[in-house]
């Protein structure tokens, strides 16, 4: 396939309106294979205004005497209006605009043609989280190994090749719980926390069906983890779904764990919000932050309507939850709600935030991200297909990753100094989730990347982000190490609406922007007098 | 003290109000003459002044005790229980007796001793010169000058007995407008602008009716529009909801005619009354004390209250005020009913958005004092300093403060001044510490020779200057000459540091303000040390021209500075002392286990796991 049957017009005279407060751009209008350009014309300056078709969310059109308006809605959230000369020539970009944006192969996507300046293929997708966390585990506990079963991604293709389960369970027996767990996602670690040698897990739900069915090895996988930990320990099972829901799954083969059949382990409910949902929230939510005239009622009356803060807490909490079964209790937790795939993530990487200080570093994050999603089997392409203003009906869209970033920010907030990053990495995942040049975020498992050899044909996200150029958006100015757990306040008066994504380009950005600018400007400050306050301590020493 | 029948109560428990595991702290109950001490296992003080007591609440007998429910009127609710329940009686009627006083002289002002001599009092006291603030202005001048009509209270009880009047308006005609307009409030000057030479003025409701006008008024509002040579219309601001102000005309008042009085553009602004403003406030503290609150009944208890439309609706006003003299150059008349409640915070506000000098530390208590104190609003009755009508109780200056902190979430580096002075002065607008808030107009807090017997607050906050002040505030920067708030409705929030000033669990851990406070502080120090021992240098090279550099002189330059020197040697790992970076606001200890709890689901699931509680990150100290 050509791109260049899709598109219908090449160029046009047009002028685009940024946003509310930026002044409007006019040029020719160029529509290539993957982007939307605006070329302000020989005289003024080459600033050429570049738009990647990918992250256009929904599209309308309008015509009027002979010329049209174009209204592009991003998956970043942001309106942009372009006024176009020619009706022609309107709906032509239009259609182009609509068709190329909505492609679905992966290996004709942007990705694979980006090649920018600087990065070399291949850098930074060095991560190998699994093999690389478990070094960490192995230096804490020996109860782990990491099993290269899943090596062909044939028992569970949502899995990455490598994964740590305990040493006692040997890779035969790792097949038969897979076939026990639905899409094949069997127990496996992610986190192992150090301090009380508990461990948190996440899988997917039994195959327990209407037949009660039972596997042995899977017991013996879970009453493993427990004597791993330690002689007399006790599991926690975070179902993710009401007590109800998951009775009711019995009835197309899932279910949860009986409690007869796995001793030591107890059940936890904690429903959290998915899939049609989860993504209606956030349309509501968005559509909300659209309208600048509203009355304070019918805001305050839409931030309750749209239940997003709503979500926001029960997620944090049941993080919270889990993280002090270990911390606390002393206790292992597995987490699992249906697939495994989402909300299970969502408690899991939490956890180990409010956790884990290695995790609040950039670094660390980033392997996070990595591990606990990407390599996790959050299908991303189906997840982030489309935002929150697309008119198609969400199938498989759901803004569970962007639910995570936006707990992730309510942490920052609540301990602005412990995290490394700051607003602008989560702000940057969340556009690179939904469209993105860089190939990290493609596909919705490590089996389906690797037949794609993303790793090999696009650009890691992360050595984009690395950059030295671009690590004084994404860092926090404040950041200081602390040791600690971060428990968060989950009441309502604590979390907040997270304006700096969803008010982004509603609301002037200057005043904390140049506030911050002022921030950095004072810590560089001390750094300096630091640096040369100490060179004047050390420099007259050598004269003694 | 008569009312004291019970000093000490020991094993009294003090429990957590949004624990919903009931958790609770012991510890000793005290009651002194001015305060309610409670002091835990910790040895963690609790003070409570009697005067900050809004009610106290006996609740029904439980098997633990007697539960004893005290709310203030700085937001803190304290929840006791008394073992015996004769000893809770016993300091319940106390509490009752002292924290409703009913004379002026029994107020804590009159018997706080900070100290200080006859002349450092009254230092004090003249630190804030409204003579010298309105010099600033720029009056008088060719338009405006002071009047000597209110010197003795006569036109106005309510009034400062200095005014600024337009200089063509006589005397004859400011006692004529004064008698039609409501307590006598006539029309006088709130603020200046220099640049645009156009005046803020204020007054109250005209005493209009369906049809009676004042020819004497209507001159002295031709006068003020003249005052302004740029502009030859004014706004008049009615800062009611119209209907409230058509109410007023059945009852002889009412509002301008815009026939009557030529050049003038009416405006109603719709700012509730206090009493809505009231049961506003009431409303939005019941929500907010649920235990359990969902996020949904928060929004929904959010917006039933209508407190942030009440704010906004104020904020909307001073920005039409601001608007009017900056796009427009007119002049603006203010009024409410009797223009010392919506009248003062609009004027205030507005003057606020206009003036950079009022966001310093200094310009605002200038604001306070001008808008607030001198022109009469009544802070006695509205913060029930006494024991009086409960209907003239009203969060007006609440209000006002809470506006203020918006603009500073806007703007966060437009004010010298930090949230933590906001909250002071709200601390004691009720505490009757100071007698800076005493009483209901100057002319009573003479009567009561406040100068004399009591202290002003202003001082006390500027010896304390560090705590308040705004590490990022730009004072150069030129954008900030006039605010322009947007008051699209996203940009109003429930302000928890106020709200919920003392329930810590709901507060972020670490402050972003402390940390680049002290950052600010070290670079000050550092520089001061470089410079200190570069002129060592040179002085010591001029002594012994190449001789040797003793460790003296590294030592000698600043030998009691330890922190500098932690602070040089951790350079390389962190940027400040770990257990620094790790204090949290109002300095908790590591006593003070602020643990919150998430859910009680581990103590559900299995019986004999004991009830959880989650741990907030210790913090050490």
């Amino acid at each position: 396939m050509e791109f260049s049957e899709l598109i219908r017009t090449g160029r046009a005279q047009a002028e685009l309106l940024p946003g509310p407060e930026e002044a409007p751009l006019r040029g020719t209008l160029c529509v290539t294979g993957h982007h939307l350009l605006l070329s302000p014309g020989p005289p003024s300056t080459p600033d050429l205004w570049l738009l990647l078709l990918r992250s256009v969310d929904s599209i309308e059109k309008r015509v009027a005497g002979d010329s049209g308006t174009i209204t592009l809605r991003c998956k970043d959230l942001r309106v942009l209006q372009l006024d176009i000369e020619g009706v022609e020539a309107t709906l032509d970009i239009a259609r182009s605009i609509e068709a190329l944006s909505s492609l679905e192969s992966v290996i004709t996507s942007f990705p694979f043609f980006y090649r920018p300046k600087g990065l070399r293929l291949g850098d930074a997708w060095h991560f190998h989280p699994p093999e690389r966390y478990y070094k960490r585990v192995a230096r804490e506990t020996n109860a782990w190994r990491l099993s290269e079963v899943n090596q062909d991604f044939s028992l569970c293709p949502s899995y990455p090749r490598a994964v740590i389960v305990p040493r006692a369970v040997d890779d035969d027996a790792l097949a038969q719980c897979a076939r026990f767990r639905q899409g094949g996602r069997f127990p496996v670690l992610c986190y192992h926390h150090a301090p009380s040698g508990t461990v948190l897990l996440r899988s997917s739900q039994p195959l327990i069906g209407p037949q009660k069915r039972r596997c042995a090895e899977d017991e013996d996988l879970l009453r493993a983890v427990l004597t791993g930990a330690r002689p007399g320990a006790q599991g926690f099972i975070v179902d993710t779904r009401s007590a109800q829901a998951a009775k009711q799954a019995r009835m197309t083969g899932g279910g949860t764990e009986a409690k007869a059949a796995y001793p030591g382990w107890k059940r936890l409910h904690r429903p959290l919000e998915r899939g049609r949902a989860l993504q209606e929230s956030f349309v509501r939510l968005v559509e909300a932050c659209g309208d600048t005239e509203q009355s304070m009622d019918r805001w305050l009356s839409r931030l309750e309507g749209c239940r997003w803060l709503a979500h926001v807490k029960e997620a944090l909490s049941t993080a919270c939850l889990a993280a002090q079964g270990m911390e606390r209790e002393g206790a292992c937790i597995l987490v699992h709600g249906a697939e495994g795939t989402d909300s299970t993530l969502l408690v899991t990487s939490l956890a180990q935030l409010i956790l884990d200080p290695l995790s609040r570093t950039i670094t660390g994050f980033q392997e996070l991200v990595e591990r606990e999603w990407i390599q996790a089997g959050h299908p991303f392409q189906l997840r982030c297909a489309h935002s929150a203003f697309s008119h198609a009906r969400p199938k498989h869209e759901a803004p569970t990753f962007l639910l995570f970033l936006d707990c992730v920010w309510q942490l920052g907030r609540q301990f602005p100094l412990s995290l490394e990053f700051g607003e602008g990495l989560l702000l940057a995942l969340f556009e690179h989730a939904y469209a993105s040049p860089f190939g990290t975020f493609l596909c919705n498992s490590e089996k389906e990347r690797c037949l794609c050899e993303v790793r090999t044909r696009t650009h890691s996200l992360w050595s984009g982000l690395n950059q030295p150029k671009e690590q004084r958006k994404l860092r926090n100015p404040l950041y200081v190490p602390n040791p600690l757990a971060i428990w968060p306040s989950v009441e309502p008066q604590s979390l907040r609406l997270w304006q700096g994504l969803f008010l982004r380009w509603t609301r002037p950005p200057e005043p904390s922007e140049v506030a911050w600018e002022k921030v950095w400007q004072i810590v560089t400050e001390r750094e300096k007098t630091g640096d040369s306050a100490h060179s004047f301590c050390l420099s007259p020493q050598p004269k003694q | 003290m008569e009312h004291i029948r019970t000093t000490k109560v020991e094993q009294v428990k003090l429990l957590d109000r949004f624990s919903t595991s009931n958790k609770s702290l012991t510890g000793t109950l005290y009651l002194t003459a001015t305060h309610l001490l409670f002091i835990d296992s910790h040895q963690k003080e609790t003070w409570i002044l009697h005067h900050h007591i809004a009610s106290v609440e006996k609740l029904a007998l439980t098997t633990s005790g007697c539960p004893l429910v005290i709310q203030c009127k700085n937001f803190r609710i304290v929840h006791f229980i008394v073992p015996r329940e004769r000893d809770c009686h016993d300091i319940y009627n106390s509490l009752l007796q002292l924290s409703k006083q009913a004379k002026y002289e029994d107020l804590y002002a009159f018997s706080y001793n900070p100290k200080q001599n006859d002349s450092e009092r009254l230092q004090g006291w003249q630190l804030i010169d409204l003579a010298e603030e309105y010099k600033r202005m720029g009056v008088p001048n060719p338009h405006w000058q002071l009047s000597d009509a209110n010197r003795e209270y006569k036109i106005c009880e309510t009034y400062p007995r200095e005014l600024y009047v337009p200089r063509i308006a006589s005397k004859p005609i400011i006692v004529g407008s004064s008698k039609f307009r409501s307590k006598g409030r006539f029309p006088v000057l709130s603020y200046y602008h220099q640049e645009k030479e156009a005046a803020i003025c204020r007054c109250s409701q005209p005493l209009s009716g369906f049809s009676a006008r004042c020819l004497e008024d209507e001159h002295l509002l031709q006068a003020i529009s003249k005052a302004n040579p740029v502009n030859r219309y004014m706004y008049v601001v009615d800062t009611r909801p119209k209907l409230n102000a058509m109410a007023n005309r059945a009852a002889g008042k009412g509002y301008e005619n815009e026939d009557n009085y030529s050049n003038i553009r009416f405006q109603f602004v719709g700012i509730e009354n206090i009493h809505v403003m009231r049961s506003s406030l009431q409303k939005l503290l019941e929500v907010n004390g649920t235990k359990g609150l969902s996020v949904n009944d928060f929004y929904s208890g959010l917006e039933n209250s209508g407190w942030l439309r009440h704010i906004k609706a104020v904020m909307d006003a001073a920005i039409f005020l601001a608007k009017a003299i900056m796009v427009e150059n007119a002049s603006v008349l203010v009024h409410c009913s009797d223009g010392w409640d919506r009248t003062s915070q609009v004027c205030s506000l507005g003057s606020l958005l206009l003036d950079s000098y009022y966001r310093t530390i200094k310009g605002f208590m200038v604001l306070i004092e001008k808008d607030w104190i001198s022109f009469g609003h009544k802070f006695s009755e509205r913060c029930g300093h006494l024991d009086g009508d409960p209907k003239e109780v009203s969060p007006v200056f609440t209000q006002f403060l809470e506006c203020v902190w918006h603009l500073t979430e806007q703007f966060p580096q437009a004010f010298e001044f930090n949230e933590a002075f906001l909250l002071q002065i709200h601390e004691h607008i009720h505490s009757c510490q100071f007698g800076n808030f005493l009483g209901n107009c100057q002319k009573e807090r003479e009567e009561l020779k406040l100068k004399e017997k009591t202290y002003s607050l202003w001082p006390f906050l500027l010896d304390d200057l560090k705590k308040y002040l705004n590490p990022l505030y730009s004072s150069k920067s030129q954008r900030f000459t006039v605010l322009e708030p947007n008051t699209v409705s996203f940009n109003f929030k429930f302000w928890r540091n106020m709200y919920h000033q003392f329930d810590r669990t709901l507060h972020p851990r670490q402050s972003v303000f402390n940390i680049i406070m002290n950052m600010n502080e070290q670079n000050k120090q550092l520089e001061k040390d470089i410079q200190d021992l570069e002129s060592k240098i040179k002085q010591c090279k001029n002594k012994q021209s190449d001789g040797v550099l003793t460790k003296e002189l590294l030592h000698s330059v600043h030998p009691e500075s330890s922190a500098l020197k932690t602070s040089l040697c951790l350079k390389e790992q962190t940027l400040l002392p770990v257990n620094d970076a790790l204090r949290t606001i109002e300095g908790s200890n590591p006593a003070d286990n602020r643990y919150c709890d998430y859910t009680e689901e581990f103590s559900k699931a299995e019986p004999g796991v004991v009830s959880l509680e989650y741990g907030v990150a210790r913090m050490t100290c």
